[in-house]
C-alpha cells in the first residue's frame, strides 16, 4: 500500500513562493494564471500487513504532528493501492 | 576595463562585486538592470550572489527568464567573459550555460565560512594569474551550493580541464570537491565561493583578486 | 457605522479595562464602533502604548551632542561625522517566536529592518540576543532544541536573503525561558545626514500611499497577543501567524531608498504591530494633521475582509507614505520598476482626525493625537523585586582542572559557531570583525573611512539577583566589549524583557532595572535612543528572569582589529583591571555556580563604574599605541574561561600564568568581577605605564607559550590543559546539545 501526504500553507497564510512564481509566470505572458500556491508532498510506502484503517490512522497522526506545522500548514492524505 | 554587474530583483552581492572591481581592482564598473535587453559596452559580465526572486521555486530558476539573460547568452556565444558567483553560478547552470546543478548542502544548513580552495587549472581567463594547485582562501555563504552532475559530466569536466577550483575543505558535500567550473569554451565560469569578498586585507583575504586580475589580463589581451 | 453591539464581554476580550473604555467614550463623545474599538485596543495595548513602562522610561538619558534623533521615531539616529549618521534599534519578537519559531524570528528581523530603512538608512548590520530553555532537560529539552533551531533558521532565512550581515550577538539558556524564549533583534543602518526621513505626515491634501505586500488576515491582534500571558487557551487559539517574505522586503528596501531620492516623499512609516492603524494614526499625530483613508483602495490578498480586519492586519512587508501632491507618479514609477504594488488610499487632512471609510461610509473617526498620545498611563504599584535566591550554600568545589572543561562545554559559554555560521555575516563586505573574533562586532562605513563597533549584552541571572545592578552590569559589559576593540561608546538601545507588570514584584524589577540602566548610561555617556519593552513574558504564571538587553554602539577608526586569540609565544599576559575580589555572596550568580554547583544565590558581582571606565580608557590608550596583540574581556566563566578562549586561535598559542592572590582557587579562576580585560603584549612596561596613568591595576600574570595552558596560584599548579582537547570541547558542545 502506498500513500501520499500533501502539505501546503493554509489558504489564509501568505505564500511568498507561490506569489513570486505567479508573477513570474504572468511576466512570461501566461495571462491565464490567476493564482499559484506552492506545497510539497511525501510519498510513503506502508509496510505489508498493516490494515488500511490502521495506516490511515497513523498517517493522520504523522501528518498532524510531524509532516505539517499545524500553526501555518494544512494537509491532505491520499491512500493508494 | 569595464565590468557589468547584473542586478536581478533579490541580488545582494551586486554592490560588493561593483566595489571589488571599481575600488580594489581599480577598473570601471556599472550595474545592468535585469530587464535590460543589451549589455552596453562592457568587457565582462558578473552575475552576483544573492537570492534572485527570493530563490523561490529553485535557486536561479526564475532569473534565467530575465530579458538580460538573452543578452548574456549572446555575449557568451561571442566569447565575452561571464563570471557567476554563488547565486550567479546557480543562474548559469539553470540557464544551461554551465552543466550540472547546485543542490542543498550536505548538512542541510546555510554555511558562511572562510575556507581553502585549490586552483584546478590556470588555463582560463579567470585563473590565468594563479598557478595550478595553488591554495587560496575565500569565504562561502550559501545553503544550496553542493555541486552535482552525473558521472559522465564530471568525467568530461575533468578530462577537459574545466574544474577551475576545488575545495580543500569541502563543507557542502560537492561531488569531487568541485567549487567552480568553466564552460567548454572557457569564457564562462561559475563558482560558489565569493572572490569579491576576498579582495582586500581588511576583509581577511585578498586571494579573490586572482580571479579579477586574470579577467583584467584577458581583457587587456583581447 | 457597523452595528456590532459593544458589550462588556467584547471590551474585555479586547483587553481594555472599564476605565480605559470610559476614556474612549470621553474622547469620542459617544460609544465607539466595533472597528474603533479594535483600533483603540491595539493602540492602547502594552506593546504599542508602553502604558506600564512609559512613566519610568522617562528616567533614561536620551540626548547627547551626537544624538540626532532619540526615542519616538522608528529608530534612533546618531551622528558619526563626515556627513553621515547611523540609525539603529533593538526589538523583541518573543511571543511570535514561541508560537512559530521560524516565522516568528524571521518576521522579527523583517520588522526591525523596516524600522531602519524607513528612516532612509540602508541596513548594514544585524545582531541578535537570544534566550532559550535548557537544551539538555529531559522533559523540555526536545522542544527547546526545536525552538532554537527554528529561530536560528528563521533569522538566517530572512537576513541572508535580504542581504544584511548578521555580525554577532549572544545566546544563553535558563529553565525560565522554557515556555518563553527571547528573540531580540538589533539592526543598524547608515545614511547621509540630510537624507534622514521621518514618520510624519504633513500638508493637507497630500496623498497617502500604500506600498508593498497585500493585506491579509495575518496576525490580527498580534499586538495585544504580545501583551498578554500565554495560557493553554491562547495556545489553542493559534492566531494567524505572519509569514515573512524577505525577497519582498529587499525590493521594498531598494524601492523606498530610490523613491526617497526623488524628493517627492514627505513622510514614511512601516506597518508593523497594529499595521495600518498604527501607521496612519502615528504619522498623523506626529505631524499634527489628520489622515483619511478608503479601505476599498487597500490592496487585499483575501476577499471579504472587514474594516476591522483590514485596520488590524499585521501582514508583513508593507509601508505607508505621504508624498507631495502632484508628484505621486514619480513615486509610483519607482515602485513599478521594482515590481511592487502601490496605491493611493487617502489623503492628509487638516482636521487632526483619523477617518476610515469602507465602501464610502465612515467606519471610524478618531482624533489622532488622543489615540496616539493620550493612551492610558499607569503608575503600577511596585514593591520589592521578586527574588527567591538565598544565601550561599555549602558546596564542595570541583578542582580547577575539572571545572574549566565543564564550563567550556556549558551551552552558555561554548562557541556559538553552530548558530552564526548559518548567518551570512559578511555580505556587503564591511564586516571587519564578525562573530567570536573580537568582543564587539565591527562594521566599516565605506563612505566615511570610520567604523562602527557594536555589542549586545544582558544577564538574566544577575538581573534576577539584583535588577538595578544587573542592568548596570549589562551597560558596563557592552562598553567594555567596545573598549577591547578600541571603540568609544556613543549611544545605546534597549530591549526590556520582563514578566507581568501587574504583579508589584515584577513591576519593581522593571523599575529598578530602568533606574540602574539610566545611571549607567548617563555615566558611560551612552544615551538610549530607542528600543522596545516586552512585558507579560510568562507562561502559566511562570515569569522569566528580568532580562534587560542592551545594544551599545561605538565609533572608531577603520583598521585591522586586534582580535581575541594570542598571536605569538613569549608575550606578556597582562590583566587590565587586576584579579579583583570576590566573596561567597558575589559568587552566586556566576557560571561556575550554575554549572558546577547547580545553584543560583547571593548577588551579582559588584561594579565600580568609575574603575570600570578607567579600565576602558586604559584599554583604548593601549590600542591607540598599538601595544596589544590580543584583547579579550573577562565575562561568563571569569579568568580561566577567558584565558582558554584566547588560546583557541588557529595558531593555538597558550599561556602559563601564576596568580598572586589569597582567593580560593575556584573564585580566583572563575569569579565574574567586572572591569577586567586580558591582553597579550610585547611591551609590558609601556602597558603598565598606561595602566598606572589611568589608576588601573594591571598585573602581568605570565607569558604566552607554544602549547598548553597552565594556571598556578603562587607557584602551586591549579590546572594544566592541552589546548586542542579543550578547544574541541568548546567548539563541539553546542552542536552536540542541539542534536
Amino acid at each position: 500500500m502506498k500513500a501520499r501526504v500533501f502539505v501546503s500553507l493554509k489558504s489564509t497564510v501568505l505564500d511568498p513562493q507561490g506569489q513570486t512564481v505567479r508573477s513570474a509566470l504572468q511576466g512570461l505572458g501566461y495571462a491565464g494564471i490567476a493564482e499559484v500556491r506552492q506545497g510539497k508532498f511525501f510519498d510513503i510506502s506502508i509496510a505489508a500487513g498493516v490494515t488500511r484503517e490502521q495506516a490511515r490512522k497513523d498517517l493522520e497522526t504523522i501528518a498532524q504532528e510531524v509532516l505539517a506545522n499545524p500553526v501555518i500548514e494544512e494537509y491532505q492524505i491520499e491512500v493508494l493501492d | 576595463m569595464k565590468f557589468g554587474v547584473i542586478v536581478f530583483p533579490g541580488s545582494n552581492c551586486d554592490h560588493d562585486a561593483f566595489y571589488a572591481a571599481s575600488q580594489n581592482l581599480g577598473q570601471q564598473a556599472e550595474y545592468i538592470w535585469h530587464d535590460s535587453a543589451t549589455l552596453g559596452d562592457v568587457d565582462a559580465v558578473i552575475l552576483p550572489g544573492g537570492f534572485s526572486y527570493g530563490d523561490y521555486l529553485r535557486c536561479g530558476a526564475i532569473a534565467k527568464f530575465s530579458p538580460v539573460m538573452n543578452a548574456v547568452r549572446g555575449f557568451a556565444r561571442e566569447g565575452g567573459l561571464v563570471l557567476g558567483v554563488c547565486n550567479g553560478f546557480q543562474i548559469l547552470v539553470e540557464a544551461g550555460l554551465l552543466p550540472g546543478a547546485l543542490i542543498r548542502n550536505r548538512g542541510l544548513k546555510f554555511i558562511c565560512r572562510e575556507l581553502r580552495l585549490r586552483v584546478g587549472t590556470s588555463r582560463s581567463p579567470f585563473t590565468s594569474a594563479a598557478v595550478k594547485g595553488q591554495a587560496l582562501r575565500m569565504p562561502i555563504a550559501h545553503g544550496e551550493g553542493r555541486y552535482f552532475a552525473d558521472e559522465r559530466t564530471l568525467d568530461e569536466l575533468e578530462a577537459e580541464d574545466r574544474v577551475a577550483f576545488r575545495y580543500i575543505d569541502n563543507a557542502n558535500g560537492s561531488l569531487r570537491d568541485i567549487a567552480g567550473i568553466l564552460s567548454r569554451e572557457r569564457n564562462v565560469m561559475g563558482m560558489m565561493p565569493h572572490p569579491e569578498r576576498a579582495t582586500e586585507p581588511l576583509m581577511g583575504s585578498s586571494d579573490g583578486l586572482v580571479v579579477f586580475r586574470s579577467m583584467l589580463e584577458a581583457a587587456v589581451r583581447a | 457605522m457597523t452595528a456590532t453591539a459593544i458589550t462588556p464581554e467584547l471590551i474585555a476580550q479586547h483587553q481594555l479595562t472599564p476605565d480605559e473604555y470610559g476614556k474612549i467614550v470621553a474622547i469620542l463623545g459617544r460609544e465607539p464602533s466595533y472597528t474603533e474599538l479594535g483600533i483603540f485596543s491595539v493602540m492602547w495595548s502594552e506593546h504599542c502604548s508602553y502604558k506600564s513602562s512609559r512613566l519610568h522610561l522617562k528616567k533614561l538619558p536620551t540626548r547627547s551632542e551626537l544624538v540626532v534623533q532619540g526615542p519616538g521615531e522608528n529608530a534612533g539616529v546618531v551622528d558619526i561625522g563626515g556627513g553621515y549618521v547611523i540609525a539603529f534599534k533593538i526589538e523583541s519578537h518573543n511571543h511570535p517566536s514561541f508560537i512559530e519559531p521560524f516565522q516568528g524570528a524571521a518576521t522579527g528581523v523583517g520588522g526591525i529592518l523596516r524600522d531602519i530603512f524607513t528612516m532612509g538608512a540602508r541596513p548594514i548590520a544585524v545582531m541578535d540576543s537570544l534566550r532559550f530553555g535548557r537544551l539538555d532537560d529531559p522533559r523540555t529539552g526536545p522542544r527547546n532544541r526545536r525552538v532554537l533551531s527554528g529561530v536560528v533558521a528563521g533569522i538566517a532565512h530572512y537576513g541572508n536573503c535580504f542581504g544584511v550581515p548578521t555580525v554577532g550577538g549572544e545566546c544563553l539558556f535558563e529553565p525560565c525561558y522554557d515556555g518563553n524564549p527571547l528573540v531580540n533583534v538589533f539592526a543598524l543602518g547608515v545614511c547621509r545626514k540630510e537624507d534622514i526621513f521621518y514618520a510624519r505626515a504633513a500638508g493637507a491634501g497630500n496623498p497617502v500611499i500604500y506600498v508593498g505586500a497585500r493585506t491579509g488576515r495575518d496576525g490580527i491582534h498580534g499586538a495585544s497577543m504580545a501583551s498578554a500571558e500565554f495560557t493553554e487557551e491562547s495556545k489553542q487559539k493559534r492566531p494567524n501567524v505572519q509569514v515573512g517574505d524577505p525577497f519582498m522586503e529587499k525590493l521594498l528596501l531598494e524601492a523606498c531608498l530610490e523613491a526617497m531620492r526623488t524628493g517627492a516623499i514627505v513622510g514614511i512609516q512601516d506597518m508593523g504591530a497594529a499595521g495600518l492603524t498604527c501607521s496612519t494614526c502615528e504619522m498623523g499625530s506626529r505631524g499634527e494633521v489628520g489622515i483619511e483613508i478608503e479601505l476599498d483602495l487597500v490592496p487585499q490578498r483575501e476577499t471579504g475582509m472587514s474594516p476591522y480586519e483590514i485596520m488590524l492586519s499585521e501582514s508583513q512587508e508593507r509601508m505607508l507614505l505621504v508624498s507631495e501632491k502632484g508628484r505621486e507618479d514619480e513615486v509610483f514609477r519607482v515602485f513599478r520598476k521594482w515590481g511592487l504594488e502601490s496605491a493611493e488610499i487617502g489623503a492628509v487632512t487638516g482636521d487632526g482626525k483619523l477617518r476610515v471609510r469602507h465602501h464610502g461610509e465612515v467606519v471610524a473617526e478618531i482624533p489622532n493625537r488622543e489615540l496616539a498620545d493620550e493612551a492610558p498611563l499607569y503608575d503600577r504599584p511596585h514593591g520589592k523585586p521578586l527574588r527567591h535566591a538565598g544565601d550561599a550554600p555549602e558546596f564542595l568545589p570541583a578542582s580547577v582542572q575539572e571545572a574549566l572543561p565543564a564550563l567550556l562545554a556549558s551551552s552558555d559559554v561554548c562557541s556559538k559557531r553552530w548558530i552564526w555560521e548559518q548567518y551570512d555575516y559578511q555580505v556587503r563586505t564591511n564586516t571587519i570583525a564578525g562573530p567570536e573574533r573580537t568582543d564587539a562586532a565591527i562594521v566599516r562605513i565605506k563612505e566615511t573611512g570610520s567604523s562602527v563597533a557594536m555589542s549586545l549584552d544582558g544577564n538574566g541571572r544577575y538581573s534576577y539577583l539584583d535588577p538595578r545592578e544587573g542592568a548596570k552590569l549589562a551597560v558596563a559589559e557592552c562598553c567594555r566589549n567596545l573598549a577591547t576593540v578600541g571603540a568609544l561608546p556613543v549611544a545605546a538601545t534597549n530591549c526590556l524583557n520582563f514578566g507581568n507588570p501587574e504583579r508589584p514584584e515584577i513591576m519593581a524589577q522593571l523599575v529598578e532595572a530602568i533606574e540602574g540602566m539610566a545611571d549607567a548610561c548617563r555615566f558611560f555617556g551612552t544615551p538610549i535612543t530607542g528600543g522596545n519593552v516586552s512585558l507579560y513574558n510568562e507562561t502559566l504564571g511562570e515569569g522569566i528572569y528580568p532580562t534587560p538587553v542592551l545594544g551599545i554602539v561605538g565609533l572608531m577608526k577603520t583598521a585591522a582589529p586586534v582580535t581575541i586569540p594570542f598571536k605569538n609565544a613569549g608575550r606578556s599576559v597582562v590583566l587590565l583591571g587586576g584579579l579583583g575580589g570576590c566573596n561567597d555572596t558575589d559568587f552566586g550568580g556566576t557560571e561556575y555556580a550554575k554549572v558546577v554547583v547547580g545553584r543560583l544565590w547571593g548577588l551579582p558581582p559588584a561594579l565600580d563604574m568609575d574603575r570600570e571606565k578607567r579600565v576602558h580608557d586604559a584599554m583604548r590608550a593601549v590600542l591607540a599605541e598599538n601595544l596589544a596583540e590580543s584583547a579579550h574581556d573577562l565575562s561568563d566563566g571569569g579568568l580561566a574561561v577567558a584565558l582558554a578562549e584566547c588560546a583557541f586561535g588557529t595558531a593555538e598559542i597558550g599561556a602559563e600564568i601564576d596568580l598572586d592572590s589569597d582567593l580560593r582557587p575556584e573564585m580566583l579562576c572563575f569569579h565574574e568581577g567586572p572591569s577586567r580585560i586580558l591582553v597579550s603584549t610585547a611591551h609590558p612596561h609601556r602597558v603598565a605605564a598606561i595602566a598606572a596613568a589611568h589608576g588601573v591595576d594591571a598585573p602581568a600574570l605570565g607569558v604566552t607559550i607554544e602549547r598548553g595552558i597552565e594556571i598556578r596560584q603562587r607557584t602551586m599548579t591549579l590546572g594544566s590543559w592541552d589546548i586542542s582537547s579543550l578547544k574541541s570541547v568548546y567548539c563541539q558542545a553546542l552542536e552536540s546539545h542541539v542534536k
